[in-house]
């Protein structure tokens, strides 16, 4: 059955629908306020957008293998708070540890990265081997990272960082942003372990039929973990990241951002009941969400109504999403 | 009154790639057991599911009491007094056998302007109809705690209770114990006697011998004839369903079995009504069939081979070397590979491409520096094998889920090929597809078998169980009953004196 042009262009725009709608709404808002089309503000959304990406990068992998991950806004909170307790100035009066000389940033971000994948792995050991949930697992693990993070930090907010760190987020290679830059070798990497290792492969084969993949001789119970482990280490980037940008974190640093990030990966296309979804998926989940607020911060609307606007989004891009993969009786 | 209580005729169903019922008819005589004859696959339970209204019948008509009647969903069924005790129970286990059985048309009672459910009410007509089915178990029992024949009798109750006067039994008795069945029979002659029509789909010559009143055969997805059950002698009813000569079906084997490449000893499940003490052998070449009833752990054991199901005792050998399995990974390993019997449960990826379901098995042996998948060489054995088994597909990165039951098979089938084990396990192979992928199918088994492989067959199929086998072994309740290597031996009847021994 070959399809008109007419069918053609109505399956564009109901597959597009929400890409279409938020070019449209950019373009208004450009042409009525005079400074959103400006390389300040164009690199001002693409700071916002570079720690949400790796946020949601980390998310996509866990809703890829049919699970999701709520635990990664604490985790967020968490890195960035370990974070900025090892990179305070000297000279700074609240420094955390008075006597530690603040470490290597990239030292840090290592260590943050490995602490939070520690986590991780807990919770994908309870998914895997011990059939939890993931939903009550990440769950749990949310409260957990929480309340440590508040018994390390004594609820403390931190600032005062080195020079360096908060250069991570200033500093610029070819005009454009280390953040931005981290951001886009995050998402190349993990390209690359979507497509092109069998990790990836093993992924979408979990989420598409676990009990499958367990036939086709896939170590679905390793894998699992493996994809928490990930998420997490990325959350913990995230953390570090955003750390940068703000030059101030605290406990409450993060929260929220799972809800969001899960938010993003379903409307660009990451299939909740699992084995579908892209690196792309996850990008354009993230810049349809920063376009939207950003469009509706500069056209006025009040920030409380803002909120109601991001609802109604996820309602009609998830229901025209689903659109595709309903099979029709 | 009507001549036939309930009449079909010139229902058509297709689904993609399938022609699953091509103008068949049906006529019930009022107060009658029917039973509804033929072949896996040959559309019986396709046929009752249109009458049921689950699925939408693409032409044809129902008459009820010589009135034609429209049947959209298994609501209006019900309104229309067709009931339906299905294959696969649809129960809600987790709650009472009372909410069960008024699931969806609770009594409900008035509390000021609030409806409430009467429980009451409920639980005192749950007790009644149980009692009508002659059977006395607490109606606030959770269902899921009620064995597979009680909860049936639950389903038989929930349609009398709904004056059902057309109960439509999906191999009711695949499932039960000898006394289970025995129960059904007794509720269903008191059914019979108040006038309710039955339909009764079933596999077992003795149960339709002794239950039917007509028999109607159906043959790939066509009707073939109906009969007065007492006219008709069990080969009888065995030529129309097979009703093609079995020498035409299957294509000639060119291989002889070799040496013995695995031995099984002794293999016992961890659950003592699953598989006990099995031994076998299995030679280079061969074809060995597994035969036997539903039900009698054949895919239990397969499973217990390959890792998926745990294993109390036993032992596995291949080439002479114990194996060790934990896990389907040490399975293929030890060159083990398993098509399974639900291919849908455990077979396919629906959501991921061709590319995707042939590779997943073998991502391992593609891989470029230890850990960079090889798309090129990937791509070039997925091509291949679309070529070699003719799988029709405009590409390898169409959706899996877009083919039909046939071609996902030979996807499958792919994965295995790819994978290269040197024994193929191979549960229902056929099951649900039609006759000329089938044929495919029996070329690949026979070419593998010629290459040196050797293949264990699940078939319920018995002409595919004989034509195809070289031996066969038959299992009943999961003691392995019989094996049968000489040529002249493999009957059918020889085939159902082994799985009917206990």
């Amino acid at each position: 059955m070959t399809k008109t042009k007419q069918q053609k262009l109505k399956d564009f725009i109901i597959n597009n629908g929400v890409i279409i709608v938020m070019f449209i709404l950019v373009i208004y808002t450009g042409l009525t306020s005079s400074n959103f089309f400006t390389t300040g503000n164009l690199m001002n959304i693409l700071m916002n957008m570079s720690s949400r990406l790796v946020i949601a990068l980390g998310i996509a992998g866990c809703v890829i293998t049919g699970g999701c991950d709520l635990s990664a806004g604490r985790m967020i909170g968490f890195g960035a708070c370990i974070a900025g307790t090892l990179l305070q100035r000297m000279d700074y009066s609240g420094k955390f540890f008075p006597d530690m000389e603040p470490m290597n940033v990239f030292l840090v971000a290592l260590i943050v990265m490995l602490i939070c994948s520690v986590f991780g792995a807990i919770t994908g050991f309870f998914i895997a081997y011990l059939s939890v949930p993931p939903f009550i697992s990440t769950l749990a693990m949310m409260e957990i990272v929480y309340g440590i993070n508040m018994i390390y930090t004594n609820a403390t907010p931190l600032g005062g960082y080195v020079k360096e760190y908060t250069n991570v987020a200033g500093g610029k290679f070819l005009g454009i942003n280390y953040l931005i830059w981290i951001a886009l070798i995050v998402a190349a990497i993990t390209w690359f372990i979507f497509n092109m290792t069998r990790h990836g492969k093993y992924m979408y084969a979990i989420g598409g039929n676990a009990q499958a993949a367990e036939v086709a001789g896939v170590p679905v119970k390793k894998n699992l973990i493996l994809v928490y482990m990930k998420a997490a280490a990325m959350y913990g980037l995230a953390g570090f990241m955003l750390g940068a940008k703000a030059g101030g974190v605290s406990v409450q640093t993060g929260y929220g951002y799972e809800m969001e990030a899960i938010a993003a990966c379903t409307i660009g296309g990451v299939s909740v009941t699992g084995g579908r979804g892209k690196v792309s998926s996850a990008f354009i989940g993230v810049a349809v969400f920063e376009l939207l607020k950003v469009a509706l911060q500069y056209l006025g609307v009040d920030a409380n109504a803002q909120f109601i606007a991001i609802g109604v989004v996820i309602y009609v891009a998830i229901s025209l999403d689903i659109r595709k993969y309903v099979a029709k009786k | 009154m009507a001549e036939y209580k309930l009449e079909l005729k010139g229902i058509c169903k297709s689904f993609p790639g399938v022609r699953a019922l091509d103008n068949v008819q049906l006529s019930l005589r009022p107060g009658t057991v029917h039973a509804l004859m033929g072949e896996n696959g040959a559309g019986k339970s396709t046929l009752m599911k249109c009458l049921f209204g689950i699925y939408k019948m693409d032409a044809g008509e129902i008459y009820l009491d010589g009135e034609k009647i429209e049947v959209n969903n298994p609501d209006e069924a019900m309104k229309h007094g067709i009931a339906m005790v299905h294959q696969e129970l649809q129960p809600v286990p987790a709650r009472s056998v009372g909410e069960n059985l008024f699931l969806g048309r609770f009594p409900i009672k008035k509390f000021g302007p609030l409806k409430l459910i009467d429980h009451k009410t409920m639980y005192a007509e749950t007790e009644r109809w149980l009692k009508e089915v002659k059977m006395d178990f607490d109606p606030k029992a959770q269902l899921g705690s009620l064995s597979i024949g009680q909860m049936q009798s639950v389903e038989i109750a929930k349609a009398v209770s709904q004056q059902a006067k057309v109960v439509i039994f999906d191999e009711p008795t695949s499932s039960l114990s000898d006394n289970e069945v025995e129960a059904l029979f007794r509720i269903m002659n008191d059914l019979r006697e108040k006038g309710v029509t039955m339909v009764y789909i079933s596999h077992k010559m003795d149960e339709i011998k002794r239950i039917a009143d007509d028999i109607t055969v159906m043959r790939d997805g066509t009707y073939v004839g109906t009969w007065p059950a007492a006219e008709m002698t069990t080969d009888q009813i065995i030529t129309k369903m097979v009703g093609r000569e079995l020498t035409n079906v299957y294509p000639p084997k060119e291989s002889t079995p070799g040496e013995v490449i695995m031995e099984v000893k002794n293999l016992s499940s961890i659950h003592s009504k699953s598989f006990q003490n099995v031994s076998f052998t299995l030679r280079k070449g061969e074809i060995l069939g597994f035969g036997g009833l539903v039900g009698a752990q054949r895919t239990e054991l397969m499973e217990g081979i390959f890792g998926i199901r745990n294993v109390a005792s036993g032992e596995i050998y291949m080439n002479g070397k114990k194996l060790k399995i934990k896990h389907p990974i040490d399975a293929m390993n030890a060159g083990i590979g398993l098509i399974t019997e639900d291919r849908r449960g455990n077979g396919i990826f629906g959501c991921l491409s061709i590319k995707d379901n042939v590779g997943i098995s073998v991502y391992n042996k593609f891989l470029k520096a230890g850990f960079v998948l090889n798309h090129k060489d990937i791509n070039k054995i997925v091509d291949d094998n679309i070529k070699k088994l003719s799988i029709k597909t405009p590409s390898m990165k169409e959706h899996i889920a877009n083919l039909s039951g046939g071609n996902q098979q030979k996807v499958i089938v792919s994965r295995w090929l790819a994978n290269d084990p040197d024994v193929l396990i191979m549960d229902e192979p056929t099951r649900g597809i039609d006759v000329g992928a089938k044929h495919e199918i029996y070329e690949i088994m026979n070419d593998l078998a010629k290459q040196g492989k050797a293949i264990i067959m699940i078939s319920s199929e018995m002409a595919e169980l004989l034509g195809m086998a070289d031996r066969v072994c038959v299992m009943c309740n999961g003691k392995l009953t019989g094996e049968i290597d000489k040529p002249e031996d493999m009957t059918q009847a020889k085939v159902m004196s082994y799985a009917t021994q206990f």
